[in-house]
């Protein structure tokens, strides 16, 4: 089966080296995927700030393109992956606002959505059992000695009925794929708790504080890396706060790197707290 | 002592219990909520005090809260609350009253997201440097996050030029019914 890809804004900038990296793990895996056309943004956390109507109809709008198109969306950006299902499970329970925006999106681009596509995220997708075999048999360079925090923030695991895809408050998803990629992921207790994500720009101190935390927390706990799998988490913990600064790694660069994937270069060339001396310490470089 | 309950404590609470779709009557202050919720270290005042706060009636103090611009919409409230009130979907519903009313208590947070969704309408997509060019000059502070900016520009991780996704119209014209029906 072939998935449309929703790459979301985030990957098309500052997370470009997320989107090369999960469409090159992606396509060595057999997972087959293709850009959904006329994606538009999916309003991120300024529609559900400020209209509920936006923060419907705007993801609406992609699904109901996937839909026309036949495929499930994968979407690698949390909060875009959130902003899909939550649209689809108020649509699917019946809400009113969420028939609402519908009719009035179907109205405006002649397309409907009838809630026959899902949205997935690639961290369920590749988590699967078959898929974790698959990836534990295509590795050529195990992460060993990788001391790493798996983190999924907010928007994978919330709100629970509309997104988890495993158990949101102990999710292990991530863990079992950096496992099989070889790395050692640490137990903390941080792995859900918020970056700060849309206040970055807004109120930078306080997503400061938010990061740094996370940050030291995961030290704390023995990594000398972060994984993560949302372009918001990955530029926060990055680039916010002073404290603790590691390397924070999208899971597929890590993914990547253990299945010796070319290209990898210009991923972690575009990372602000270079990975390099990390990987080559480790003998991964 | 008498109290006269003025009008906003009965229309208050039905109205918020209308936008935001959770029964906010139903909470009981167990706290379950602030205590997991990121913000409750920074904010004016923690989640279950804004609930509270609508129970109550209590319509200024509540629109006027910093606490529901700085809501990161993280939904822990949501995932552990016992009455399945979503805190997230309360704080989204205030912060709509309050911009209808014109007083956002964090004009930094409203310049924003009102940035943020500018680009989205004209382009059908986000464009991070016309965002933040365009918050600079609402904020009127020109040195946030220029170092920052710049790092990630030699990155390549900024596109300089703004482009026009295909389907840009009918996001457009998704904006202007969303300005319609308000
Ligand atoms: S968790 Fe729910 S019931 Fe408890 S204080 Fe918060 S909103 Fe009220
Ligand atoms: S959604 Fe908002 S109120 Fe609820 S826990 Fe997160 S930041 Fe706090």
């Amino acid at each position: 089966m072939k998935y449309g890809y929703y790459p979301g804004c985030s990957l098309h900038s500052t997370g470009r080296e997320y989107d090369l990296s999960t469409r090159a793990v992606l396509g060595r895996l057999g997972l087959e995927v293709e850009e959904l056309k006329g994606w538009n943004c999916c309003g991120a956390t300024s529609a559900h700030s400020t209209s509920d109507f936006l923060a419907l109809a705007l993801p609406m709008r992609n699904l109901a393109l996937a839909e026309a198109q036949g495929r499930d969306l994968l979407a690698p950006c949390a909060a875009c992956y959130s902003g899909l299902r939550q649209a689809a499970a108020a649509l699917e329970a019946g809400e009113g606002r969420a028939l609402v925006a519908e009719e009035e999106q179907r109205r405006i681009t002649g397309r409907p959505f009838t809630g026959r596509v899902r949205a997935r995220h690639p961290l369920e997708v590749l988590s699967v059992p078959d898929a974790v075999a698959g990836l534990k048999r295509a590795v050529r360079r195990p992460l060993k000695g990788l001391k790493v925090a798996a983190y999924y923030g907010c928007l994978l695991v919330r709100p629970p009925r509309a997104a988890a895809f495993e158990d949101p408050e102990q999710p292990r998803s991530m863990e079992r794929l950096l496992s099989a990629a070889g790395a050692e992921p640490v137990e903390w207790s941080y792995r859900t708790d918020c970056c700060g994500a849309g206040l970055a720009f807004s109120r930078p101190a306080l997503v400061g504080e938010l990061c740094s935390r996370l940050r030291v927390e995961a030290r704390r706990a023995g990594a000398e890396a972060l994984s993560t799998a949302c372009p918001l988490c990955q530029t926060n913990l990055e680039s916010r706060g002073a404290e603790g600064r590691l390397p924070v790694f999208y899971f597929t660069e890590l993914l990547g790197l253990a299945l010796d994937l070319g290209g990898r270069g210009s991923w972690f060339r575009r990372h602000l707290v270079s990975p390099r001396p990390l990987l080559s310490r480790l003998g991964l470089g | 002592m008498a109290v006269n309950p003025s009008a906003a404590a009965v229309t208050f609470p039905r109205a918020v219990e209308r936008d935001s779709g959770q029964p906010v009557a139903r909470c009981y202050q167990c706290q379950k909520c602030s205590a997991g919720c990121p913000l409750s270290f920074a904010a004016d005042l923690k989640i279950h005090q804004v609930v509270r706060l609508v129970q109550l009636g209590l319509k200024d103090e509540a629109l006027s809260a910093r606490a529901i611009w700085l809501c990161t919409g993280c939904k822990t409230c949501q995932a552990r609350c016992p009455n399945e009130i979503d805190g997230a979907r309360v704080t989204d519903a205030l912060r709509v009253m309050a911009l209808r009313e014109r007083r956002p208590a964090e004009k930094a947070v409203k310049d924003f997201h009102f940035s943020f969704l500018l680009m989205v309408e004209l382009l059908g997509r986000a464009y991070e440097v016309g965002l933040i060019l365009l918050q600079k000059l609402l904020t009127r502070n020109l040195t946030q996050d220029l170092g920052l900016g710049l790092r990630m520009m030699a990155r390549g991780k900024l596109r300089l030029l703004p482009s026009r996704a295909p389907g840009a119209r009918e996001v457009a014209r998704i904006f202007q019914r969303a300005r319609e029906l308000q």
